[in-house]
């Protein structure tokens, strides 16, 4: 448990991806089974002790120390796990060596309301401060210390030399402490079985066009359209079999699209966007709600019949990987589009369309065709080779997508934030904003949106020096700057939000130029973000 | 005997002495100051008098670049007599190097202020004493039952290991300019670290004063100017304030250290992007806090500056008479 401690506070404190993965990587190489599966489990959220709750450990507390020293303790803290490491007393009694995790998962795991009290209250003895932090996190299941489950899958492909989307592949099948796994990336054991499991498979991704000139008989176009890629997989079996729905970082959104898991019988992993129904994108008849209706569906972890009404889900289905136990991913796309077609019929036609395929002869003809898809909200087009496979991750010369150029408005910087890892000494996090109104006649700004990427590393030093000599105010890692710079910021699109001032959300804002030279009373309105609006 | 303590009131300037018009460690500019320790929150500048001990006169002498007007040395052990029949006493807290309680008698009756204190052993200045008394006037920094300092060779054990097992970069401690810093590096030094320790520009003088007073630093060298290379597997000290600073980028990828109390709390060290929290602090911790009270024992202890709420708290759940006195000016962020 010292060792997973450890851990858990390095991973607190690391602030750069790389120094997580280097850190999470050296403790799966050298933590010995099935230690380092619970601790992976237990870094994902992927353990659950039901008897253990947050009132347990504040009953343990209030047996302990005086709620008055208690209450002025946690409110300083701001963490009750963390609180309750730091005020725990030190027992008198000698105590046995501490527990590994394993021990912890045991002990926990088959404890019931009655006894979980007494269990932690024995392993919080036999560990430090920070041991009984790491257990108490771990024990409620509340790490959040910023681990995503698509950085410990690269950490672990970094420990053993595999390769990461191997693991993708293999890890959805497995159950904490994933000995099969570790079997199969440490030890060169065959891989466990995928088949039978309604697996996540890694997606195929695209590189941005750019410069790039494709030759377009090479290559078929599809609209890329504004939801979320999304995997629908169905393995037969017992009771109907199983259907999950994965997002694109793999993790599984079924809770939320039930409607979805439901649709699909035929044996399949099949790769599309999720949209809502609606007339937005793609006209009236079958056509799709904007991203702000999908959102209303996303993170839920369960679904109400009004919002299964409301907001309807369907698949727009652009590839098909898997069909009925024949794995169709070393075929060429024209090869798995004839199968997807084929099948596409078969679906229920209220959750499921194809992605049509757009006719041009060339890259200019397609180009006007993009150009003319900003009403539709779409967000541009894919070029996918004809006989490439189904690879995974994003493969040069295979897949590219070509946005529709950005819209782009010029803002005034009202505030700048420092960032972190190697950016902590730059102020590199900027809020600017649009006048509510005419400047010369006393309308103020009100902030539009935030950036901290799209200049380069020069401009970034550029940006630091102007916001420390033009900060006319303090508060903590923010600083207020005069309202004199101008930045041309792009985005992909903007929508009615009640959740700012302004009344409106970016998405993707970036900063596109620094206009040093343009006076800020030139910036732009509101008005004219509003006109913009995609809802 | 009831306690009559007309001649001893806290006013939110500092503590005055009415009979002596004398002030303990006051805010802003008197005519006779006596002054516990050289930190600026409690030596300011600009008194008619200033009696403090020899090294406390030193160190203000430094940082406000003149000695102090009408400066008066009390060593620890001696004495001064003010007007009105109060005695003030200097006696080690161990706190920085020149830190002093002072011990206050009239007429039979006893109070000490301690200013900052604590009561680890620290080779840059003398230890506490634990002086009996019947007012009590203790800081609380640290007052609050969540702050429990390590043993500091756990945490020089962790620094050395950070930068053992990172030949390419650097280790950057922001340490408090007086006191912490001095204390950091002659207890590196204790556990056998002999290479060079690079300093940041605002810490030279202060090492060198230490120096003068006896103090062995080992190998410090100004990390201006120093190329890159030079600097990597070594630890560099910069004020808390530099360790996100433009001026930090000029050194080889520093893992950023901080040396404070504070550092107990994850989301303190967090909100300052320190990767290695170094839990030393020249504070007493909550279980030194209360240990103190009860060895003095006290008729009375009054709270100075710190989270007194906890500290009264706990006095009145063991049945100690206490109050906390609303002293403004008193709080250490980076210590």
């Amino acid at each position: 448990m010292e060792r997973f401690a450890a851990l858990v506070d390095g991973l607190v404190y690391t602030r750069s991806r790389n120094g997580k993965l280097a850190l999470l990587a050296d403790y799966l190489r050298t933590t010995p089974d099935p230690d380092r599966g619970w601790a992976l489990a237990a870094l994902t959220d992927g353990l659950d002790f039901p008897a253990v709750k947050a009132s347990t450990v504040r009953g343990l507390l209030d047996a302990r120390v005086d709620e008055v020293l208690w209450r002025l303790s946690r409110d300083y803290v701001g963490d009750t796990a963390e609180t309750a490491s730091l005020l725990w007393p030190e027992p008198h009694a000698p105590q046995p060596p501490p527990p590994s995790v394993t021990e912890v998962v045991e002990t926990l795991a088959g404890a019931t309301r009655a006894t979980a009290a007494e269990r932690l209250a024995g392993l919080l003895d036999r560990l430090d401060a920070n041991g009984r932090y790491a257990l108490l996190k771990l024990a409620t299941g509340a790490m959040r210390i910023g681990l995503s489950a698509r950085l410990a899958k690269v950490a672990f492909a970094q420990a053993f030399g595999v390769d990461v989307e191997a693991v993708e592949e293999l890890w959805h099948g497995q159950a904490p402490p994933y000995a099969d796994l570790f079997a199969w990336a440490a030890d060169g054991a065959p891989p466990p079985d995928a088949q039978s499991l309604p697996l996540f498979r890694p997606f195929m991704l695209a590189q941005p066009l750019e410069e790039t000139v494709v030759d377009l008989s090479a290559f078929a176009a599809e609209w890329k359209w504004d939801g979320i890629r999304v995997q629908l997989v169905h393995v037969p079996g017992q009771d109907g079999g199983q259907s999950r729905l994965y997002s694109r970082g793999g993790d599984d959104i079924s809770a939320s699209f039930p409607e979805m898991t439901d649709a699909l019988r035929v044996p399949a992993v099949l790769d599309g966007e999720l949209l809502v129904r609606g007339s937005h994108q793609g006209g009236e008849a079958g056509g799709a709600a904007s991203f702000n209706a999908l959102q209303q569906r996303l993170g839920r972890k369960s679904v109400s019949k009004a919002m299964l009404a409301e907001y309807p889900a369907f698949v727009r289905l652009y590839d098909v990987l898997l069909l009925e136990g024949e794995d169709l991913r070393p075929l060429g796309w024209e090869a798995r589009r004839a199968a997807l077609e084929d099948l596409v019929p078969r679906l229920d036609p209220a959750r499921f369309d194809i992605s049509p395929v757009i006719a041009a002869e060339t890259l200019d003809e397609l180009g006007e065709i993009r150009a003319r898809a900003r009403d539709d909200a779409i967000e541009g087009v894919m070029l996918k080779r004809r006989d490439a496979p189904y690879v995974a991750g994003r493969r040069t010369g295979l897949w590219y997508k070509w946005k529709r150029d950005p819209l782009l408005i010029d803002c005034v910087l009202m505030y700048a934030q420092r960032g972190s890892g190697k950016r902590s000494s730059f102020y590199s996090d900027f809020t600017f904003g649009c006048w509510d109104g005419d400047p010369d006649a006393g309308a103020d700004l009100l902030p539009v949106g935030k950036a901290y990427f799209g200049f380069t590393d020069e401009e970034l030093k550029w940006l630091d020096r102007f916001v420390r000599q033009h900060t006319v105010n303090r508060f903590g890692p923010v600083r207020e700057v005069d309202r004199s710079l101008v930045l041309e910021v792009a985005f992909d699109s903007v929508h009615a939000s009640k959740r700012h001032k302004s009344g409106l959300a970016m998405r993707f804002p970036r900063i596109h130029r620094i206009r040093a030279d343009k006076p800020a009373h030139e910036a732009d309105r509101l008005d004219t973000l509003r006109g913009l609006v995609a809802d | 005997m009831a306690l009559d303590l007309a001649w001893i009131r806290p006013e939110p300037q500092g503590i005055y002495l009415p009979p002596a018009d004398a002030w303990i460690d006051p805010a802003h500019a008197v005519a006779r100051a006596l002054v516990t320790h050289g930190h600026a929150d409690h030596a300011r500048g600009g008194h008619g008098q200033t009696v403090a001990t020899a090294a406390t006169l030193a160190i203000m002498g430094l940082r406000y670049g003149v000695m102090p007007e009408g400066g008066r040395v009390v060593d620890y052990g001696g004495s001064m007599d003010l007007d009105g029949g109060i005695r003030a006493t200097f006696v080690p807290a161990g706190h920085v190097l020149g830190s002093a309680q002072i011990l206050l008698e009239r007429d039979g009756q006893r109070v000490v202020v301690t200013g900052d204190y604590k009561r680890r052993p620290d080779p840059t200045c003398a230890p506490f004493e634990v002086v009996p008394c019947d007012v009590f006037i203790t800081e609380a920094t640290f007052g609050l039952p969540v702050f429990r300092h390590p043993p500091i060779d756990e945490e020089i054990a962790r620094l050395r290991e950070a930068l053992a097992a990172h030949p390419q970069r650097c280790v950057l401690v922001g340490a408090y300019a007086l006191g912490k810093a001095q204390r950091l590096i002659a207890e590196l030094r204790r556990a056998g670290h002999d290479a060079p320790i690079f300093l940041h520009g605002a810490m030279e003088r202060m090492c060198g004063l230490y120096r003068e007073w006896g103090i062995d630093l080992g190998d410090l060298r100004p990390v201006a100017g120093v190329a890159k290379a030079d600097v990597m597997g070594h630890i560099v000290v910069c004020p808390p304030s530099a360790l996100n600073d433009r001026w930090s980028r000029r050194l080889p990828d520093p893992i950023t250290a901080m040396a404070s109390g504070w550092m107990r709390v994850r989301q303190r060290a967090r909100q300052r992007n320190v990767e290695l929290p170094l839990v030393i602090s020249d504070h007493a911790d909550w279980d030194e806090l209360t240990a103190t009270i009860t060895q003095v024992n006290p008729a009375e202890t009054w709270i100075t500056h710190g989270r007194e709420e906890a500290l009264l708290r706990w006095c009145a759940l063991h049945q100690r008479p206490a109050r906390a006195l609303a002293l403004v000016g008193y709080e250490d962020e980076d210590d």
